[in-house]
């Protein structure tokens, strides 16, 4: 422990502080979060009473969000492109992982730069420029060919791309660092014993990465569900939750239903947290 | 292994990275770079100009636009650094083993949690009608109903609380690292506490503070929906520009250039700051 907080007055400053800054952090969330249960039309004081209209109430004016149709098709398309984000990105980091820590080759240090390039770039600047090229594309086909590539419109398919740009070089970063940690006499011991290359990565190196690679589909999946920045700009008609939430919210005013939403996705992502928490600790233990 | 194998391997694993790269990220930023020199004279008839940059130039409100948008985010930036700094400090060298993960954990929780749910929990919170004004008005201090939405002060507050937690995580996993005995060692010298956090623990935090300090930045810079829910229509942040052009105008040749201009100014600061702190970019941010 650091001598400067020895005196007692200076630590409990300190303490004091750290509670402060709990309750900042908390102070939002907790808003978002409450509100979800007044029995009111609006997500403000007084309190009203605790109820879960706002989750399961289908007679209007009270709409739950389990009965609010663009909502839930809202829920289920981020569902859709999360999963396909995280399927994407994990299978890429890992490609990555591999390509960066077994290899040696010309530019490693120039293609590892690139590799970590779009988490610096922002969003609203990856979102703009998939647009223009995937719209360039389709144009350029359009005139010369007569098809109409319904896939580079905005839509699914671009906001999944969009994502997936970004979300690829965390997801390569948490795979690489443990494969990093990776003991190559575990592998040489496989070889050993007779065993095939593909044998040895299905039954030794791979196992070893599970946990990172678990790890970085929840994170993947979560970064995927709570993006804004970048799927604004490639959204199409099928819009996922956090778009129909923003529009909501701007140009209807809010109800309690979007705090029923809120506190449903912190829900949801404290116990994906969770998970790959403890997924990640299972792995210090292993090592 | 033959080299022949291994070869092949790495093409192998090269492919999906190339394609990634090459795809996503350079030609669509070569191609936004070509939109954005393309002025149109005539319906589907377009010559290549510098105008696009020239209107940006020329019209103060849209470089006025990105200099408050630096300006504050430089400001944001400095602020979570201060106020993250000792929150980071607690969870690596003072807390103890248990509460450390906790605390830790604590942090996280607000990450993955959307900016949207936050803005609008702040929303909530200072609006006209919102929790806080209430409560005052309820506890007698004030007469009349307080705005506290739609003003800098929200803003900046509202993008530091998005942006803390970048900071956090990078200083603490360089935090953790250092050696207490460093620390002693550096009191057993003879220094005070300021002397020691000055001379001892920030030059060993520098990777990290410098780490927290770009995606901050980055991260404030490029930060769409904290300005515009806090601080209104008229927050004037550079990337409402960008949309602006983009959707409202579908003006994409000039929404292009001011993508390129912020490209440009973000990257900029970002190299300045690795180079007056001697860091790179694989020493900092693929790191955290």
């Amino acid at each position: 422990m650091g001598q400067a907080v020895q005196q007692p007055i200076l630590r409990n400053g300190y303490r004091l502080y750290m509670l402060l800054f709990f309750v900042f952090l908390a102070a939002p969330l907790v808003a978002a979060g409450v509100f979800a249960f007044n029995d009111s039309m609006f997500p403000s004081l007084p309190w009203r009473g605790f109820t879960l209209d706002w989750f399961f109430s289908d007679v209007d004016p009270k709409i739950g969000m389990f009965h609010d149709r663009r909502l839930l098709r809202g829920l289920y398309y981020s569902f859709v492109i999360g999963s396909m984000v995280a399927a994407l990105s994990v299978f890429v980091g890992t490609c990555n992982a591999f390509l960066f820590v077994r290899y040696d080759f010309r530019g490693k240090n120039f293609f590892y730069i690139l590799m970590i390039l779009p988490l610096v770039i922002p969003g609203v600047i990856l979102g703009i420029s998939i647009l223009a090229m995937a719209s360039n594309l389709a144009n350029g086909v359009e005139r010369s060919f007569g098809i109409e590539l319904e896939l580079l419109r905005p839509g699914i398919f671009l906001v999944v791309l969009g994502q997936f740009s970004f979300i690829t070089t965390i997801s390569s970063l948490i795979i690489t660092a443990r494969l990093k940690k990776f003991d190559s006499s575990m592998e040489e011991a496989a070889y050993n014993l007779g065993a095939s290359r593909a044998r040895v990565l299905r039954t030794v190196t791979l196992p070893f990465l599970r946990p990172a690679m678990i790890a970085a589909a929840i994170v993947a999946f979560l970064v995927s569900f709570e993006n804004f920045n970048t799927t604004l700009f490639l959204v199409g008609s099928e819009a996922p939750l956090t778009i129909t939430m923003y529009d909501r919210m701007v140009k209807v005013g809010s109800t309690p239903v979007l705090n029923a939403v809120s506190f449903f996705l912190m829900l949801g992502s404290a116990l994906l947290a969770l998970v790959s928490v403890l997924i990640q600790r299972d792995k210090s233990d292993q090592s | 292994m033959t080299s022949d194998a291994k070869k092949l391997s790495l093409l192998l694993l090269f492919i999906p990275f190339a394609l990634w790269i090459a795809l996503l990220i350079v030609l669509p930023h070569i191609g936004m770079f070509e939109l954005s020199l393309k002025e149109k004279i005539a319906p589907r008839v377009y010559e290549y100009s510098l105008a696009n940059y020239k209107n940006f130039v020329t019209e103060p409100i849209y470089w006025n636009t990105l200099l408050r948008t630096g300006g504050v985010s430089l400001l944001v930036t400095f602020l979570a650094l201060l106020i993250g700094f000792p929150v980071a400090y607690y969870i690596a060298k003072v807390a103890g083993k248990r509460s450390k993960g906790a605390l830790f954990l604590l942090c996280l929780i607000p990450l993955w949690v959307s900016d949207l749910i936050r803005a609008f929990g702040w929303i909530l919170l200072l609006r006209e009608t919102g929790v806080i004004s209430t409560a005052l008005q309820a506890s007698g201090l004030i007469d009349g109903p307080i705005e506290f939405l739609y003003n800098d002060a929200t803003v900046v507050m509202g993008l530091v609380y998005t942006v803390v937690l970048f900071m956090i995580v990078p200083l603490v996993s360089t935090l953790d690292g250092m050696d207490n005995e460093m620390i002693e060692a550096g009191y057993n010298l003879g220094g005070n506490g300021f002397t020691v956090l000055r001379r001892i623990i920030i030059p060993y935090a520098m990777p990290g503070i410098v780490a927290g300090c770009i995606v901050v930045f980055m991260l404030s810079a490029g930060s769409y929906l904290t300005p515009i829910l806090l601080g209104g229509k008229n927050s004037s942040w550079f990337t409402e520009q960008i949309y602006d052009q983009f959707i409202t105008r579908y003006n994409w040749e000039s929404g292009a250039a001011f993508g390129f201009v912020l490209l440009i100014f973000t990257s900029f600061v970002v190299w300045l700051g690795l180079k007056l702190s001697g860091q790179t970019l694989s020493s900092t941010v693929a790191k955290s």
